[in-house]
């Protein structure tokens, strides 16, 4: 029985994640695209969750959907002229479709060469004491986690001083 | 069996919310009423006390217009995107140990990541409706919300360093001993800091009125809600009282010790299993009353100075707090 459900819920996840993903690139109206990628990262909370990794799952839905989606649709809109400028044409060129379809083909063939791994899951998701103490020590992921945040403070500047106002 | 607990426990919450709603509004109504010395609704029932009912029947019969330059799907989502995580917002509060919608153990950051998702819904509502006063709205929410969701993180964060959980029954437990043997433990007392940055971004956040610049009625119209009308209309505005609501039950059992009432017994409290869930409504109905209060007191702030607010002086401010806390905190535990 948990079974079928958990099989319906990823059915039902995983289309509208595909789906959201096809609707914008797909989507011709840009305020439409960013909003399909809000679907798209509200889909992937919800496997994260499937997983029982509840921690990562409202991780995605507070960084993610609430934070970069939110950013992203805030500067297209911000960005705008005009609502005319939302709609935009197709914009057709050969080197973009090699490029696109070379990007697909390697994705394709590395998907298809991955090695393949069991992994066996735990039977319950550890505490998030356990997921701290595997974050923030010296002999979990300490370092990678403070290389991450050099180099967040590193955009940051760099976005401070590319947006300063520049004097004639 | 169990699909069924949770269906009716999802209706219970639905109920709640709808009732909120009603009730806040004549509460609304009648705190800003006395508070500028008037009487406030007084005409339908005892003490206008039916007046919001007569509003409601009101919204649902009437006419709904579509505006021909909308953007069709997105007005018309928007509204149960807002809807849906306001109501998503109760499931993990904590009425009483044992009444509640579920017990989440990451439950704090599950009420915050689910209303993280509100101002996105506002931003479609005031985008769609292609009218400049609801995209200045909508835009103005969202600025809002970016500027103080980390604020009111950071705010609540020294609560769940001190409780050790994120559990709300867990930080309602941790604040049910007393210090000096008298004062009640609740954590608004070592906490105070913490609970003034809080209570300035729940009102950031809800959108109350020194902050209420994506409604802003003199300038907007009625910012993103300007284009709406009928029932989708009264789902942005009951989503709106809710999140007040939600913010409040939040204000209550991080700082002022959830459904605990102090100097009696913690097993006297759990055998009258009514009297809990009780005192929790009755405190977030008191802290609501706080809101309404400044509400009516405080004239709006202008944008540009609210953004300041946000980000130069709220934001490092809940920094250093939740710095200070946690060296505390682990000092407490060195020294132990």
């Amino acid at each position: 029985m948990p079974n079928t459900v958990d099989g319906i819920a990823f059915a039902i996840l995983a289309i509208s994640m595909v789906g959201g993903a096809l609707g914008m690139v797909s989507s011709r109206n840009i305020v439409h695209a960013a909003l399909w990628l809000l679907e798209v990262s509200v889909a992937a909370a919800g496997l994260y969750y499937l997983l029982d990794a509840d921690f990562i799952a409202l991780v995605q839905l507070l960084v993610y959907a609430g934070a970069v989606v939110v950013l992203t649709v805030f500067t297209v809109m911000i960005t705008l002229r005009r609502r005319e400028d939302a709609v935009r044409p197709v914009d057709f060129s050969w080197p973009a479709l090699l490029l696109a379809l070379a990007l697909g083909g390697i994705l394709l063939a590395a998907a298809a060469n991955f090695p393949k791994k069991t992994i066996s899951m735990p039977d319950a998701m550890p505490s998030i004491v356990r997921f701290g103490e595997l974050l923030f020590t010296a002999r979990g992921y300490a370092l990678a986690f403070e290389i991450a945040s050099v180099l967040l403070t590193v955009a940051l500047l760099a976005a401070v001083w590319w947006s300063r106002e520049v004097e004639d | 069996m169990n699909v069924a607990y949770a269906a009716l426990r999802v209706l219970a919450g639905l109920g709640l919310m709808l009732a909120n709603g009603v009730v806040l509004i004549y509460m609304l109504r009648k705190v800003l009423g006395h508070l500028h010395v008037r009487l406030g609704p007084m005409e339908v029932g005892p003490k206008g006390i039916v007046q919001t009912t007569a509003d409601v029947l009101k919204l649902l019969t009437k006419e709904d217009p579509t505006p021909a330059a909308v953007d069709k799907v997105i007005y018309f989502i928007a509204p149960a995107v807002v809807f849906v995580p306001s109501l998503m917002a109760y499931a993990a509060l904590p009425f009483s140990a044992k009444w509640h919608i579920t017990d989440l153990n990451l439950g704090l950051l599950y009420t915050f990541s689910i209303l993280s998702l509100i101002p996105l819904g506002i931003l479609m509502a005031g985008w769609a409706s292609s009218n400049k006063w609801s995209l200045f709205g909508g835009m103005r929410a969202v600025a809002q919300q970016i500027a103080c969701e980390v604020p009111l993180l950071l705010a609540a964060l020294p609560v769940v360093l001190l409780a050790g959980s994120l559990n709300m029954n867990d930080i309602v437990k941790a604040q049910a001993g007393y210090w000096l043997g008298f004062i009640p433990a609740w954590f608004w007392i070592p906490m105070f800091p913490a609970l003034i940055l809080y209570l300035i971004s729940a009102l950031i956040e809800t959108n109350q009125t020194p902050f209420d610049m994506s409604e802003a009625e003199s300038e907007l119209v009625a910012g993103f809600a300007t284009e709406y009308a009928s029932m989708k209309f009264g789902l942005l505005f009951l989503s709106e009282f809710s999140n007040l609501f939600v913010q409040s039950a939040l204000i209550v059992t991080l700082f002022f010790g959830g459904w605990l009432i102090p100097f009696v017994p913690l097993e006297l409290q759990q055998k009258i299993g009514i009297s809990a869930p009780v005192v929790f409504m009755l405190k977030t109905y008191l802290v609501i009353f706080v809101m309404m209060w400044i509400r009516g007191t405080l004239p709006r702030v202008r944008i540009d100075h609210m953004m300041s607010l946000g980000w130069k002086i709220l934001l490092p401010v809940s920094v250093s707090w939740a710095m200070i806390t946690a060296f505390v905190v682990k000092l407490a535990e060195v020294g132990r």
